[in-house]
């Protein structure tokens, strides 16, 4: 695997929009390409070279390509937009969309991720060692189509809206989540180790939440069923068991009607 | 202005009977003119497909619950915007573009004149206003009347004359073009939570049923004398087995004759037929009835249709079938939008995805294909999407493409995944039928205008009418290689003239043309009652003035185009 290291060398004014920084579109380029690829910043469009010292050239496919962004990206948005493979590495924190419509490879922000990570995400692994933002593995605003699959590691806090609309894969919170949890959401699993706001699976179809912290107000659409043994992550703890949200629609299989679940750690 | 002459083309123009004979076409201040000056700019058209300018019959694409769609779709612009580029301003969108882009994405297709299909009236500003800001194409707007109270009231009585006057006061007040209905009193029925599913449905308190709607605005429309006819969308829109409505609706037809200046035939135009051409009980056994449907069309010349082409996308249904569309949220489960017009119409809107994996929608593919492919008469058949509710405009070459070549349309039919069904619940693998160059001017040019009462002004390439001409980069002297030459030559006109303007070059915008807006002033005899009527209903239930409903001056329509009737006598 080649190694693009990418340094911010000129912070810009306005926030930097750069869906370029991702293995696809460096594969096969050379440092000098890639410092030629566009950037916008407001309604201006420059290039990368502009705004990073770009070092090392890409692998010959996006597989074969990890990227490195150094230096302070709290203004960049959409870094490892649309990767379908290979490996981004932020060494600290960015802004907006993140990771947003990734299909494969690994990407990893070692600071915070602000609002809109994984947006639409369908495949591949999003770790951030930070904090996460609001609407992360959220659908795109107005859409239906959240993550689709794929997982997303968070080892501190996430914001609000976390898996809005999701349909599949996996989201994993180490800290607390703030309201709104898997709204409106057709499948996938989302496992809060801390504690949880409220407003957890309002209008859930299908899928899973699990609350290893505190819920402060379940939503009236849940209701309870029986407490289960469950082994998460390999920790062994006791939940009681919920179904809903019983205001929803939800499918039959088998005469069988499908709920969500949402798991309370007792 | 500038002269032009367009040396060498072929030209297929069914106004004039040319079927590709090298001609030459030449431009004069506007006009179409038999011989251009010596110092005329020359075109060279050799090898090359010349037509008129097309002409859309019926598409959503200005107004309120277009807006609405823009506005609660962010996601449809997703990915889709392009930046300012030479003369064009930025745009976006796929299934509800921006007005800018509207206008361009038509202009580059070769269609220069496009019919916006329901115009609210008490929003009829706001659609002038989206008129306005779509460059290029000439429009108009149809302004419902089909669950309108006036209507409704009058016609009770059959009162012909009272709704005729009504009718030439409310085009002229809002600027429309025609009398269009939607569901007729389905829709109002749908404000007490019902709908009128069959043509004899009574419309709740109005105690008045569809077919005597649609009956007495045939007879005011030909009554006034309006270039177009009754456009009418039927009752029971998509359920399986609404042929026999449809059919139903047709027959209501029997009987009436146009009676206009403009060389207008019909006295309906039933429109996106595809959607009214269902067979079956359920889902599950849902079957073409388009050979029904199209048989009856085809012995009854006082009727003109089009097809409603489903294109197999990602669009967003939107319609003044207000009942339909709550039906279709649950179907599938995707956001609902529902706007109640006062006194006038309701507004629905739905995404919807046309899933070539999902066999319904195969089926309903096929029967798009099916209505045009078994169309006797193509000057009373014509090409739409419904944009955007079968697909959006912008797929008008590709739908030409399967109706031109029956290898594209098997190609297609193999890729579905549910192909048995659509081979045993539809005739189209029967059809080898391939539409050609000059069935397309007469489907989408020359038979449109002539529906519309435009004949004399623009569907043709005689000399004396509006220089809207589109020339296609395919040679008809040489045989299609690849289906798909097309649908890229149809996306991308290599010239494209509007009213004289040379408005494309090589795909690309290279003016914004002299766009006007096309409406009807009809002059009825003085009626005291309704005018009397109109403002006793301002008065009582409308929630604006009746000198804040209409759309006046230069803001609203500042390039009109207004087609005098008189119906004094």
């Amino acid at each position: 695997m080649e190694t693009v290291t990418i340094t911010m060398k000129n912070p810009p004014a306005l926030y930097l929009e750069a869906d370029n920084v991702s293995p696809d579109a460096f594969a096969g380029k050379t440092a000098a390409q890639i410092a030629e690829l566009h950037v916008y910043e407001g309604n201006t469009t420059g290039t990368l070279g502009k705004y990073f010292d770009v070092n090392g050239n890409a692998g010959a496919t996006a597989a074969e390509t990890k990227i490195v962004v150094k230096g302070d990206v709290k203004k960049v948005k959409y870094l490892g937009f649309k990767m379908s493979a290979g490996e981004v590495v932020v060494e600290g924190s960015t802004d907006l969309y993140a990771g947003a419509w990734m299909t494969g490879g690994k990407m990893t922000v070692k600071g915070n991720a602000e609002a809109f990570a994984a947006t639409a995400m369908k495949g591949g692994e999003l770790v951030i060692e930070g904090n996460a933002g609001n609407y992360l593995g959220a659908a795109y605003r107005g859409d239906w189509r959240g993550m689709k699959g794929g997982k997303i590691l968070v080892k501190g806090n996430a914001g609000s809206d976390l898996g809005m609309y999701m349909l599949g894969g996996e989201i994993v919170v180490n800290g607390n989540v703030d309201v709104h949890v898997m709204t409106h959401a057709e499948g996938g699993r989302t496992v809060i180790k801390g504690n949880v706001n409220s407003k957890v699976g309002g209008q859930l179809v299908e899928g899973t939440i699990i609350i290893f912290g505190t819920l402060d107000v379940m939503m009236p659409g849940y209701k309870y069923v029986d407490d289960v043994e469950l082994e998460i992550d390999g920790a062994k703890a006791t939940f009681a068991h919920f179904i809903g949200d019983t205001g929803e629609r939800h499918k039959k299989k088998k005469g069988q009607v499908i709920y969500g679940n949402l798991y309370k750690k007792i | 202005m500038s002269e032009y002459v367009i040396k060498n083309g072929h030209v297929f123009d069914p106004v004039q009977g040319i079927k590709g004979d090298k001609a030459d076409v030449a431009i004069k201040d506007g006009k179409i003119v038999t011989n251009a000056g010596p110092g005329a700019k020359v075109i060279d058209a050799t090898g090359k497909t010349v037509m008129a300018g097309a002409v859309e019959i019926h598409a959503h694409i200005a107004g309120p619950k277009v807006n609405l769609g823009r506005i609660y779709r962010p996601e449809d612009k997703l990915f889709t915007c392009t930046p300012t580029r030479g003369m064009e301003r930025m745009g976006g969108g796929n299934s509800i573009p921006t007005t800018f882009k509207t206008g361009y994405e038509y202009a580059k297709m070769g269609y220069t004149t496009a019919m916006e299909a329901a115009m609210p009236p008490l929003f009829s500003r706001h659609v002038h206003e989206e008129i306005r800001d779509t460059p290029i194409i000439d429009e108009g707007a149809f302004p419902v009347f089909g669950n309108n109270w006036f209507v409704m009231e009058y016609l009770k009585n059959h009162e012909i004359e009272n709704t005729a006057a009504y009718c030439a006061w409310l085009l002229r007040a809002t600027k429309g073009y025609a009398i269009k209905v939607v569901n007729p009193g389905g829709t109002e029925a749908w404000a007490w939570g019902l709908n009128c599913l069959s043509i004899n449905d009574p419309v709740p308190y109005f105690d008045i049923t569809p077919a005597e709607i649609v009956k007495g605005l045939i007879e005011a429309n030909e009554y006034l004398g309006l270039p177009h006819s009754m456009h009418i969308h039927p009752n029971n829109l998509g359920n399986p087995g609404n042929y026999t409505t449809t059919l139903d609706t047709l027959k209501l037809a029997e009987g009436f004759q146009a009676k206009n200046k403009f060389g207008r035939e019909q006295v309906m135009h039933l429109t996106h037929t595809q959607f009214h051409s269902y067979g079956g009980t359920n889902w599950g056994d849902f079957e073409s009835k388009a050979k029904e449907v199209m048989d009856y069309v085809n012995a009854n010349k006082n009727i003109t249709v089009d097809t409603g082409n489903v294109t197999l996308d990602e669009t967003t249904t939107m319609t003044a079938d207000g009942p339909f569309e709550h039906h279709l949220t649950e179907l599938n489960h995707l956001k609902w939008a529902n706007c109640d017009v006062e006194l006038e119409t309701c507004a629905g809107i739905v995404p919807y995805i046309y899933s070539p994996s999902i066999s319904v929608c195969a089926i309903q593919w096929a029967i798009g294909l099916e209505l045009a492919l078994m169309a006797k008469d193509p000057m009373r058949c014509f090409i739409t999407t419904d944009h955007p509710n079968a697909g959006p405009f912008t797929r008008y070459p590709r739908v030409m493409k399967w109706l031109m070549s029956a290898k594209a349309r098997e190609a297609q039919i193999n890729a579905f995944k549910h192909k048995d069904k659509v081979l045993s619940q539809t005739s189209l693998g029967t059809l080898d039928r391939e539409i050609s160059l000059y069935e397309l001017a007469q489907m989408t040019r020359a038979g449109p205008a002539k529906s519309l009462g435009l004949a004399s002004i623009c569907g043709g390439l005689k000399p004396g009418m509006d220089a809207d001409i589109a020339i296609y980069n395919i040679n008809p002297d040489m045989p299609i290689a690849n289906p798909e030459d097309i649908e890229k030559a149809f996306t991308r006109a290599a010239c494209v003239f509007k009213s004289g303007v040379e408005v494309v070059r090589d795909g690309e915008i290279v003016s914004n043309g002299h766009k006007r807006t096309l409406w009807v002033n009809a002059k009825v005899k003085e009626n005291p009652q309704v005018m009397r009527d109109i403002n006793e209903k301002f008065l009582k239930y409308y929630s604006v003035t009746q000198a804040n409903y209409e759309a006046l001056g230069h803001h609203f329509v500042p390039n009109p185009y207004a087609i005098e009737v008189d119906a004094v006598q």
